[in-house]
């Protein structure tokens, strides 16, 4: 009945499909299993998930999660990969937006026109029933000839019956439409289906509006800013000091101290393994053998901020908070030859670099990817080395932590200035839509969030591993002194910091907040430190973030990138050298 | 009111679209977005140094830039 191997494999391959912002993710989430990954589509950077179910006829099936469009006349790299996807697909679950019905009809009539079998999900049917809007089922599957289950997912409501129906599909044909006979026929269908009733504004729609003019949105913005990172601050340090260090301390220490015991306390296999005992005992942090510093750090320094920052922006995204963020701050960044968008991956970068690399794939174009990853590398740090440099530095004063911090925001924002005047090319006009905002379904979220850290696991742990690894080999066969020797003079002559420090600036390239930790003991001036950290913000991005971004921004622009970093690094220092 | 455009509206008043210009990618865009002639469309707000027009079509919000917003001609 239902055509199979469409897409290559043995499995039938179930497509949802819909606008952006309809819950489709949701509906998604219900469906499937524990079973889901997000991967590239090939050859591009937009992201879809994908799962499996099973479906009435016993068999399992493939469930992709394909980008939201609004019609399947590409316009963006994603729309593209969209209508790429359209093809491989066997059965097409249309999400509709029951609150938005005409809008979200122009991609069901695109989509029924294709004969492949389908059916809607009229989803979000609880919302639109509170608005006023009344939808007769029964008349609008008649006149939409395909099976249209209200459904709601946050609930769950519908989902049952909207898989019976996965199991009795037939493909149809249907005489296709001209856009403007489409529009035509959505004036005549909602006109038989659809009556609106006038309601009262709810609570979540007031703030809508509110949160979206210019003279209360932005303080609501400051404000929902602040309040995010702190949270991420109190969940990420609850983590680490409650679950992560507490496991690592009482359970990984005494295994790791038998180890090491065994091994004899020194020796290659033992530096690479265990690290160097640092006065006799066995420091996560400077340690730096694969199974201490290589372990602890991912998982119990990185991961606890990590999976507290992917919560709380899972929360935001499913507010529908985001696109209103970015309509406030479009105006600054186009400025910087950026739009409103690019906001999300300095927040996240914020966080760790890391994933603020993985979310330049946001940005259409190009130059705008280049723009938002150099300022990002160069002037955005991360939370774990801002940690580190507000211990280190507010102890000699807070007005140091002023110029840190206050340089970093001077190179961000004139470094964009610049890089928008000679890069070829304009900062696209922005066209996106506000969604209404919906309370975030727990379930919803902490899948996201699983799926997010599980990424972050196998893309960042082995590159920490391997980071860890070439420094103890570099270290254990002496290359760590030459480059120290050669590179000192420079250090010393431009930005008037003492041999020492280039450990730091060598670890850097690793770990940005063990670098900073290692410029304790060198008894540096006020300046010499306000210098130090400053520079390592600057000079480079860490290999894990370096690694992402090369894979964004391809390696011809990720040198250019890196050049420039170096380039602002060596301006920077040696211009507070002069003045410090 | 002739050769009115979106960026000339008020917040909060309501206009008729009647043109729209544009490459046809963004014109596509639009109209599949329900930004199409003969709608009416109200304007929510606009925000500072010609930054982007929040607007209301049906029941969708959309963010538009200002360029394109000067682009889509609205009458009474």
């Amino acid at each position: 009945m239902i055509k199979k191997h469409k897409g290559g494999d043995d499995r039938i391959n179930i497509l949802l499909m819909g606008n952006p912002n309809v819950g489709k993710s949701v509906i998604f989430s219900r469906l499937t299993g524990v079973k889901v990954s997000i991967s590239n589509y090939p050859g591009t950077t937009v992201g879809f998930s994908q799962g499996e179910m099973i479906i009435p006829s016993g068999e399992v099936a493939t469930v992709i999660d394909v980008p939201g469009v609004y019609s399947l006349d590409p316009v963006s790299k994603a729309d593209e990969v969209a209508v790429e996807m359209f093809e491989k697909g066997d059965i097409i679950v249309n999400v509709l937006d029951a609150t938005n019905l005409e809008r979200n009809l122009f991609l069901a009539l695109e989509l029924r026109e294709k004969g492949v079998p389908m059916v809607v999900a009229l989803n979000i049917w609880d919302e639109a029933r509170h608005k006023g809007i009344e939808i007769d089922v029964g008349k609008l599957e008649k006149e939409l000839g395909v099976p249209v289950v209200p459904t709601c997912a946050i609930t769950g409501a519908g989902i049952k019956e909207l898989v019976e129906h996965l199991g009795s599909l037939r493909s149809k044909t249907f005489h296709p439409l001209d856009r403007d006979r489409k529009w035509e026929e959505i004036g005549r269908i909602t006109g038989i289906s659809q009556k609106i009733h006038h309601h009262h504004h709810t609570f979540l729609e007031r703030m809508e509006d509110i949160s979206t003019r210019p003279l209360t949105g932005f303080p609501i913005a400051v404000g929902v800013i602040y309040l995010s990172f702190m949270a991420v601050r109190a969940v990420g340090e609850g983590l680490i000091n409650f679950v992560f260090d507490p496991l690592f301390e009482n359970f990984w220490l005494p295994v790791m101290n038998r180890l090491s015991g065994i091994m004899g306390g020194a020796g290659f296999a033992h530096d690479m393994l265990i690290g160097k005992l640092i006065d006799g005992r066995i420091d996560f942090g400077q340690s730096f053998g694969l199974l201490t510093t290589g372990l602890y750090v991912p998982l119990a320094a990185v991961l606890p901020y990590i999976a507290s920052f992917y919560l709380i922006l899972g929360i935001l995204e499913d507010l529908g908070y985001l696109p209103r963020l970015a309509t406030q701050v479009d105006n600054l960044m186009h400025h910087l030859g950026l739009h409103g968008y690019a906001i999300v991956p300095f927040i996240l970068g914020l966080g760790c670099n890391v994933p603020g690399a993985m979310a330049l794939r946001l940005m259409e174009n190009r130059r705008e990817k280049f723009i938002a990853a150099t300022l990002m590398a160069t002037a955005v740090p991360c939370v774990a080395q801002v940690a580190m440099i507000v211990g280190l530095v507010g102890e000699r004063g807070g007005g140091y932590l002023g110029i840190v911090f206050g340089t970093l925001l001077i190179v961000f924002v004139v470094k964009g200035l610049i890089l928008n005047r000679v890069m070829k090319g304009r900062s696209p006009e922005i066209l996106w839509e506000i969604p209404p905002y919906r309370i975030p379904r727990p379930a919803a979220v902490l899948k996201k969030l699983w799926m997010r850290v599980s990424g972050f696991l196998t893309e960042a742990v082995p590159y920490v591993l391997a980071g860890v690894f070439v420094i103890n080999v570099l270290y254990f066969f002496g290359v760590f002194d030459i480059f120290a020797n050669f590179f000192a003079p420079v250090l010393n002559k431009l930005w008037g910091l003492p041999k020492e420090t280039i450990s730091a600036m060598l670890i850097g390239f690793f770990r940005k907040d063990v670098a900073v930790g290692m410029l304790a003991p060198l008894g540096l001036t006020n300046g010499q430190l306000v210098i130090a950290c400053t520079v390592l913000a600057i000079y480079f991005p860490c290999i894990a973030t370096f690694i992402v971004m090369a894979r964004e921004l391809g390696i011809k622009d990720m040198l250019k990138a890196a050049c420039l970093m170096l380039f602002t690094a060596i301006v920077v220092g040696a211009v507070m050298n002069m003045f410090m | 009111m002739f050769g009115m455009n979106l960026t000339d509206l008020n917040s909060n008043e309501t206009a008729v679209i009647k043109t729209i210009g544009g490459g046809p990618g963004v014109v596509s865009r639009l109209m599949s977005m329900g930004i199409r002639p003969g709608v009416n469309i109200t304007k929510i707000s606009a925000h500072f140094w010609r930054g982007p027009v929040t607007v209301r079509v049906g029941r969708t919000k959309l963010a538009i830039g200002y360029g394109m917003a000067k682009k889509i001609g609205v009458g009474k």
